[in-house]
């Protein structure tokens, strides 16, 4: 595998990288990743990434804190100290739901949320203390950064770089960072 | 350009002519005697322990309801006086079920009025192509409301007890009202409301259509303007509206966000009737430049105004419930006991289904799904007006039968006919408006 070389290629400008990303795609060279200092809008449909699944994970996540919620408050009010609910002492959980139905939809937006970030997180392999994977600081400010991995001939694609607008090609060793 | 077809016209034509056919059929029968209704009431409790129920049931309200009313008359049997009420009941029915029809389309109207205000006071820029829609729609309010403040004052106080001398002379509560609740009143302020809404309505329509061939952009800051001025006459008026046309219908009972609550099922309901609406045009070969982006757009407010629907219902209902204060919980005790199924089932198809159906970011760009939830929740806002009327004026009298039919037939015809009219007069495009570009090129 000595043969594989690593290039990033930096632009200052999310137009120019879009446009960029559209015609390596062209040539079918690929692109590893790409480090922006914010979120590109359209640059994953361009980058041919599968649509996110995040939204099912939500879903789940939602009817996860739904049931804890029920659970809970059937412990906490019906069970285990049974409680006189607006002067309806039936000391039934589905008598007395609408009394939980806050706390069952704010249990279900916080599990949804919570894990939703933590999904995220270890998703994007990122935890605390990790060391971060950026390859340079500088796409943390005002440049935008597209790694690409090629067993072709190199002069081609540093001109194809060069053409798409970069300011910059480095070629890096493999697992340097 | 949308040309109105022949058969349009006579469909929507027929659709009038049975609705009131059928409707006068409804009236002429509830025409009993009360030898006739003992009979009905006799041969009702022979039928078995349910309807048993539903009487004594309803025979605990009326006692309830009119327990003032009815102070002196002892020497009246205890069967005569419910034999009376439930010839009431049953004479209110046709009325009552002709006043939810034309309320019900109406608001439709009024709902897209108040969204049509919203886009421009907010220079909104991804619908000025539905702008032509919006504003056909709107054209059956004038019509529309007239109408049913027309059927409130002639359904007098087979709708509105209030508006009934005796009733008001034996009850307290009403009295105390009477400053806000009499008939004077009441025409006055709902000529105000209309004629309000139909100024601006006719303003707006008016610099929008001038606009289309302006050098300048005068009619739409003209518009802008009146918009917003609109909107704040407009939540005060459909405020005291839902008080006086609907939440008054229940006389001794209320709730401070009752006007929110209306102007929800008013705005989820209009627009979805202007996703219908638009993917019909669309099924005809027309407004080509609406995208799935703009159906994506209607279809997240008809999702996020069914979530916001269900959350006032609920904030209503939990209030009310957890106080159990008796002149409040009355209206909701009325509701469950008597209409379990209708009550719970409108929950379910103005909250449950549309936010199943809708949650997926995919269906909302998909016109099947779109008409099916679209459906689904004109269903269940016509049950929510039926539920807010009906428990009033016929109490456990209620169903689903010729009366309800035929009103909607006849409010349905008129609302297409008046709509479609409409629509074919102008063309389909605002395109003079200055955000018509950003419209048409609008995506997600």
């Amino acid at each position: 595998m000595g043969s594989i070389k690593i290039f990033h290629a930096l632009y200052n400008d999310d137009d120019i990288l879009l446009s960029a990303v559209k015609k390596i795609k062209e040539k079918h060279y690929d692109i590893d990743e790409v480090y922006t200092p914010f979120p590109v809008h359209g640059l994953d449909k361009v980058m041919g990434l599968e649509p996110t699944r995040i939204a099912i994970a939500a879903f789940i996540y939602g009817c996860i804190g739904i049931t804890v919620a029920t659970l809970m408050m059937n412990y906490i009010m019906i069970v285990d100290w049974p409680q006189n609910i607006g002067g309806k002492p039936s000391f039934s959980y589905i008598e007395n739901m609408p009394a939980f139905v806050p706390i069952m939809f704010e249990m279900t937006v916080f599990h949804a949320a919570h894990l939703m970030v933590i999904t995220f997180y270890l998703r994007s392999r990122m935890w605390p203390l990790k060391k971060a994977e950026n390859p340079d600081p500088r796409t943390t400010d005002d440049h935008f950064l597209i790694e690409i991995s090629t067993d072709k001939p190199v002069a081609g694609l540093r001109k194809l770089l060069k053409d798409s607008g970069a300011v910059e090609i480095n070629e890096v060793k493999p697992k340097e960072y | 350009m949308y040309t109105l077809s022949n058969r349009f016209k006579i469909f929507s034509l027929s659709l009038i002519i049975l609705g009131s056919l059928g409707w006068f059929y409804s009236y002429t029968a509830s025409h009993l005697t009360l030898d006739e209704v003992k009979v009905l009431i006799a041969e009702e409790s022979h039928h078995g322990s349910h309807s048993d129920d539903m009487h004594n049931m309803s025979h605990q309200n009326e006692k309830h309801h009119n327990e003032d009313s009815h102070h002196g008359d002892e020497a009246h049997g205890h069967e005569d006086e419910h034999a009376e009420h439930v010839l009431h009941q049953i004479h209110n029915r046709p009325y009552a079920a002709l006043y939810v029809a034309a309320f019900f389309f109406m608001m439709i109207s009024l709902g897209v009025l108040a969204f049509y205000a919203i886009q421009y006071a907010s220079q909104a820029g991804w619908s000025p192509v539905l702008f032509r829609v919006m504003e056909s729609i709107t054209y059956y309010l004038l019509p529309g409301a007239i109408i049913v403040l027309l059927i409130a004052i002639i359904g007098d106080k087979h709708i509105f007890i209030w508006m009934d001398p005796e009733v008001v002379a034996h009850d307290e509560i009403i009295q105390g009202k009477e400053s806000w609740l009499n008939k004077n009143a009441f025409i006055l302020r709902g000529l105000i409301y209309i004629g309000g809404w139909s100024l601006y309505r006719y303003f707006s329509r008016k610099f929008s259509l001038a606009q289309d061939n302006a050098k300048d952009n005068k009619n739409f800051k003209r518009n802008f303007q009146l918009s917003a001025g609109f909107l704040v006459f407009f939540i005060y008026t459909e405020s005291m509206m839902s008080w006086d046309w609907i939440m008054s219908v229940d006389p001794h009972w209320f709730s401070t966000l009752f006007g929110w609550y209306v102007f929800a099922s008013m705005v989820v309901s209009g627009i979805t009737v202007i996703a219908l609406i638009t993917i019909y045009l669309q099924t005809k070969g027309l407004m080509k430049y609406v995208n799935d982006s703009h159906l994506h757009d209607l279809a997240k407010f008809m999702f996020g105004f069914s979530v916001f629907w269900a959350y006032l219902w609920f904030s209503q209902f939990m209030l009310i419930w957890y106080a159990n204060i008796p002149e409040e919980v009355t209206y909701f005790v009325t509701r469950i006991e008597m209409y379990p199924i209708p009550f719970f089932t409108m929950f379910c198809l103005n909250f449950i289904f549309p936010f199943l159906v809708l949650m997926n970011s995919d269906y909302k760009r998909v016109p099947i799904f779109i008409i099916m939830a679209g459906v689904i929740i004109l269903i269940g806002h016509y049950m929510d007006v039926y539920m807010m009327i009906m428990p009033a004026t016929v109490i456990d009298r209620y169903g689903f039968g010729i009366a309800e039919f035929s009103s909607i037939l006849i409010f349905l015809g008129l609302f297409l006919l008046l709509v479609f009219y409409s629509l074919s007069k102008e063309e389909l495009l605002a395109k003079g408006n200055p955000m018509i570009k950003e419209s048409e090129n609008f995506h997600y």
